[in-house]
């Protein structure tokens, strides 16, 4: 079994707000985060994925193709969108980076053929990336 | 749907790294440079990872501020510019990137019930890091 990940970034705009709360609730919780005109990030998308050699063609999986894919699903979704507005997945989920990965995930993974997604990591910043490995 | 958080964090320390243990030539051919008497420093680099359900209601694993708040108070205000030998913790132990690991674990794991605790990496240089999840093997 081999591992291989590809990077890509994206840059995007978002705020935190559960509109299940009240006004200062969401105020304390999500501090800076709740202003509502947002604020934006240069995220980094890492997917990993895992399989055998190919003994043909020497791949795990054609490069290529998962940039492809990763473009098409995530970075043409999300690249300089406001995400809370624009993408799907934010019209009813707070998009954190928790829930950005797992967007990722559930969007790459019924894509990728030959090759197991084994992991999506975003970084929000260089100090803070979330991982999801597909667990419930 | 469970993910896994990661946060990193800055601090400067120095050591010397000296066992009462050996004698001073074991201890010159163990730690060579890092046995000079006077110490020298680093760059620390941490790396937190903690794991949970990402909450339904704030999309979140544990919040942010927490965690940050919880690192800079019981890690980073204790070990940031200090001089690790003076602690008290590593008064009977070497103050080895490896001992510092498990000691910033086990302040986690015992003071930050949030999250789960998946593991602690600490960078000493670019060139080297220690990893440490409690006993388990830390995941890729």
């Amino acid at each position: 079994m081999v591992y291989l990940t590809r990077k890509a970034e994206f840059s995007a705009s978002h705020y935190y707000h559960n509109p299940a709360l009240s006004a200062e609730e969401n105020r304390r919780i999500f501090g800076k985060c709740n202003n509502p005109n947002g604020h934006g990030h240069n995220y980094t998308l890492e997917v990993t994925v895992k399989g055998e050699v190919d003994s043909r063609s020497g791949f795990v999986v054609d490069l290529k193709q998962l940039k492809e894919i990763m473009t098409r699903e995530v970075l043409d979704a999300m690249d300089h969108r406001f995400l809370n507005k624009e993408v799907p997945e934010f019209l009813t989920q707070i998009p954190t980076t928790e829930n950005i990965a797992i967007a990722a995930w559930q969007r790459l993974a019924p894509k990728l053929q030959k090759a197991q997604l084994h992991r999506v990591r975003v970084h929000e910043t260089p100090d803070l990336f979330v991982d999801f490995y597909g667990e419930p | 749907m469970k993910a896994h958080l990661s946060r990193r964090y800055l601090f400067s320390a120095s050591h010397r790294l000296h066992s009462d243990a050996m004698s001073d030539d074991e201890n010159r051919v163990t730690y060579g440079k890092c046995n000079n008497p006077y110490g020298h420093g680093h760059n620390y680099r941490l790396e937190v990872t903690v794991s949970g359900p990402v909450d339904a209601s704030t999309g979140m694993v544990c919040n942010l501020v927490d965690l940050d708040g919880f690192v800079e108070r019981e890690v980073l205000s204790r070990y940031d510019l200090e001089n690790l030998n003076t602690l008290k913790e590593f008064s009977k132990k070497v103050p080895t990137t490896e001992n510092l690991c498990v000691e910033i674990f086990e302040i986690l794991q015992r003071g930050f019930p949030q999250a789960h605790l998946e593991r602690v990496r600490l960078e000493e240089t670019m060139m080297n890091s220690f990893e440490y999840a409690g006993g388990a093997e830390p995941r890729k």
